[in-house]
């Protein structure tokens, strides 16, 4: 079946919606998401969106910039995080216009609370930055932007999952989905694609993220020779439920929570004198990491303990009541009155497919966009978050850059036509389609899924080295072989998830192919991405951008410069 | 632990009814119910369709009907559910496939009732003051994942599938109730149908369905409340 839209939104997450709504009237647009909108994953996003409103106490924007600056180990373009920082309050300002419950003070105003590496006066103390609502500030934005789009008549295509982008000549012409319900294969044509199709832990074998989180947009961009930046700096948040990979929000610390070891010793204070428990994410994964190593961890084993016992059962009720909830349920833990047991868990793709700061898509060094192709949200890399993301700044990111990305492909559309669809626009998606429906395959693709994540866990995590990422790609090198020959039980045309997480599984093998080379590549130390064999920084040689390309003979690899404005690279100590 | 995965399959294109389909998976007490069905799904029957995507809750993706109870899969361990587990599609819903149900009329209920913020005045330079008090106020109502559990677990609602259904009430309940919205009159128009808040006959079956503990009755009951004795101004 064929459809025609001026824009094509892929992905109903908060970037995607935030877009959408700012497309409003300039021209037709539909929003294709493989979940109901509401189940998108930035509804698990708990903590926080970071703004300087000042509510509780001084807060400038310049400071949110530092912050995130330094947050990202000096890889952010300061060009991007100026914008962020600064649109992050009027972006806020408006969620709330548009109903969000966010928290109060006594006095009617946006609560705020203090977040991991976010301080005043450039890196004095910590700050509260963070606007929330209870411990689920992303449902909460979820639902306001669905519920706003409801408004609007947006029109959705629930449950479509990309199957390819559309260019010919240089422009983009369209895409392609699979109606989930129906087994058809849909073609949009349209002026302007945006891609904003969240992230891809599922790479991992212990994971924040929600199953359906494969990198669609980003391996797709990649298979149109669109390089894949920084994607060797991926986050993983320290504290995940043990073995579960649950994400217990930064919040619980931003409430006073600690982590504490084996001896019961608040460690973060040897890491991490000013901010302790609130220095930024990699800093407390490597942290727990080393306590672990040490023979420091709850019972000589690989977590440690998160304590907010001492905050008391109101206080717990009142801020952190689902994650009470998640220890209830999944462990049978009442964080009001004893520890959580966690550890780190993969959690946010700093890296993604490159864009500008108004969400283009760019296909080289020279910042070349390719017309028509947008990107935004955590599948982006504008780069805002540089070598490692702060808490409450992804949320702000969507909402900042979406609305950038839609009021672009507004101008975009009106002074556009549309380009012609290249012939056979369908053979590529429908080709995959074919063969893991009908080919004489046999392997698993839950078995490759099963052995790609723990590669991945145990080689590219949170301490790397050499030879155990080598080990990693040629391993993955040996999925992608076996994944030629993925056979499936469901040859049906009816919700077939089976035929959808095998098409997902060959997204996460590219994905995870670009990432460990990137990595092996990368010898230094820097934000996320940590090397024990190159323990240090080094701006000398490594201030500047992956640029990861798929070409015939593996991934190859060109770096761009980052944009230093106003912050020069200091030492990132807390 | 051995257990006994009782599932009931339907593909509607193929098959004449719905049938049970055992299948026999080993888990561990603390595993969800979802664990135990991605074993099924990944090691003997990739045919097994049903939706799911957090796994912790949230999403509200996988609403079933498990040991006759409405839960989120993905928020039931295996250790409370004892070596025969029967799992089946939410009621009241017409079958897509196995597990997965059309979830179109739930929405378009939900849509319905104008579930977005209503206010004629022209907003401030900076947030709209709301005092935490009335902020308190639509906290319970504020957690609804649109999961399904409650209207799929409603009586009323299955009798009648026209029947506004108890999510959707719930999510009008949460801006007639928001101190900043000024569209109450609007949605209680709506509501105020005997498929609207008429059709509750107050069972209590959507409080013990909902995986958020919302009390949703009462939700109901007060919107009820407003209709018969006191418009909103």
């Amino acid at each position: 079946m064929y459809h025609s839209f001026d824009a094509v939104i892929v992905g109903a997450g908060g970037a995607g919606l935030r877009a959408a709504l700012e497309l409003g009237r300039a021209g037709s647009v539909a929003v294709l998401s493989k979940l109901y909108p509401t189940r998108s994953h930035t509804g698990a996003a708990q903590g926080g969106i970071g703004a300087a409103l000042g509510n509780s106490e001084e807060d400038l924007w310049e400071w949110h910039m530092f912050d995130t600056v330094k947050g990202g180990d000096y890889l952010v373009d300061q060009d991007a995080a100026e914008i962020l920082a600064h649109e992050a309050v009027e972006t806020v300002y408006e969620l709330e216009h548009w109903g969000l419950p966010f928290d109060r003070t006594p006095d009617g105003r946006i609560a705020q609370r203090p977040f991991g590496g976010h301080t005043h006066h450039f890196g004095q103390g910590p700050v509260r930055r963070s606007c929330y609502a209870a411990d689920r500030t992303g449902h909460m934005i979820l639902q306001t932007l669905y519920q706003q789009c409801v408004r609007n008549n947006v029109q959705f295509f629930d449950e479509y999952h990309v199957l390819d982008l559309l260019v010919r000549d240089g422009a983009t012409c369209g895409l392609t989905a699979y109606q989930i319900l129906t087994g058809e294969i849909h073609t949009f044509r349209a002026k302007a694609v945006l891609f904003a199709t969240g992230g891809m832990g599922r790479m991992f074998k212990i994971t924040s993220n929600a199953h359906a989180l494969t990198g669609d947009g980003p391996a797709i961009a990649l298979r149109h020779g669109v390089p894949l930046e920084d994607m060797e700096f991926f986050q993983f948040h320290p504290t995940g439920i043990r073995k579960m990979g649950i994400l217990i929000t930064e919040a619980v610390r931003g409430e006073g929570g600690i982590l504490l070891n084996n001896e019961g010793e608040r460690f973060m204070e040897r890491y991490s004198p000013t901010l302790r428990d609130l220095a930024p994410r990699d800093i407390v994964s490597r942290a727990i990491y080393l306590e672990i190593q040490a023979g420091r961890g709850i019972n000589g084993q690989d977590y440690v303990n998160l304590d907010a016992s001492h905050l008391g059962r109101e206080v717990v009720e009142a801020k952190i009541p689902d994650i009470a909830d998640f220890c209830q349920t999944y462990l049978g833990v009442n964080p009001a009155v004893e520890p959580m047991p966690v550890q780190p868990t993969a959690h946010y793709a700093m890296g993604g497919i490159p864009t500008d700061v108004d969400g283009r898509v760019l296909l080289d060094e020279q910042n070349t966009p390719l017309p028509g192709f947008y990107a935004a949200g955590e599948c982006a890399c504008v780069s805002v978050h540089g070598a490692n993301r702060l808490g409450t700044n992804s949320l702000v990111d969507l909402v900042v850059f979406g609305r950038r990305a839609g009021r672009d492909m507004a101008r975009f559309i009106t002074q556009t036509d549309f380009a012609s669809l290249p012939p056979d626009c369908e053979c590529l998606a429908c080709a995959e389609v074919e063969r893991l429906l009908h080919g004489a395959g046999s392997e698993s693709a839950a078995a490759i899924r099963r052995e790609l994540q723990e590669v991945m866990m145990d080689n590219v995590g949170v301490f790397r080295i050499e030879g155990q990422i080598q080990a990693a790609v040629d391993k993955v090198r040996q999925l992608q072989e076996r994944y030629r020959r993925v056979g499936l039980q469901d040859k049906g045309a009816r919700f077939n998830t089976e035929l959808l997480e095998a098409i997902e599984l060959g997204y996460l093998l590219d994905l995870a192919e670009v990432t460990a080379v990137s990595a092996l590549a990368r010898r230094e130390s820097r934000g996320a991405h940590s090397r024990e064999d190159y323990p240090e920084r080094d701006d000398e040689n490594w201030l500047k951008h992956t640029l990861a390309y798929r070409t015939d003979n593996g991934v190859a690899l060109k770096y761009k410069p980052v944009s230093i404005t106003r912050f020069q690279p200091k030492p990132r100590t807390y | 632990m051995q257990v006994t995965l009782k599932i009931q399959r339907f593909n509607p294109q193929v098959d004449a009814r719905p049938y049970w389909k055992e299948y026999t998976v080993e888990v561990d007490p603390s595993d969800r119910l979802l664990d135990a069905l991605h074993q099924v799904k990944w090691v003997q029957d990739g045919t097994l369709a049903f939706r799911r995507s957090c796994a912790h809750g949230i999403c509200g993706s996988d609403a079933m009907t498990i040991n006759n109870v409405n839960r989120l899969a993905c928020k039931v361990l295996m250790a409370g559910l004892g070596p025969k587990v029967t799992v089946e599609p939410l009621r009241g819903f017409p079958i897509v496939k196995d597990l997965v149900v059309d979830m179109e009329p739930f929405f378009d209920k939900y849509r319905s009732i104008k579930p977005y913020l209503i206010n004629y005045d022209p907003p401030p330079p900076v947030e709209r003051y709301q005092d935490p008090k009335d902020r308190a106020r639509i906290d319970d109502t504020t957690r609804c994942i649109l999961c399904g559990a409650c209207t799929g677990s409603c009586p009323s609602f299955w009798g009648n599938r026209e029947y506004v259904g108890p999510a959707a009430i719930v999510q009008a309940h949460r801006f007639i109730f928001d101190s900043r919205d000024q569209g109450a009159n609007e949605r209680l128009e709506i509501l105020n149908d005997r498929n609207g808040v008429w059709r509750c006959r107050t069972i209590f079956n959507c409080v013990g369905a909902c995986p958020r503990e919302i009390d949703v009755t009462r939700a109901i009951g007060e919107v009820k409340k407003l209709l018969l004795f006191n418009r909103m101004v």
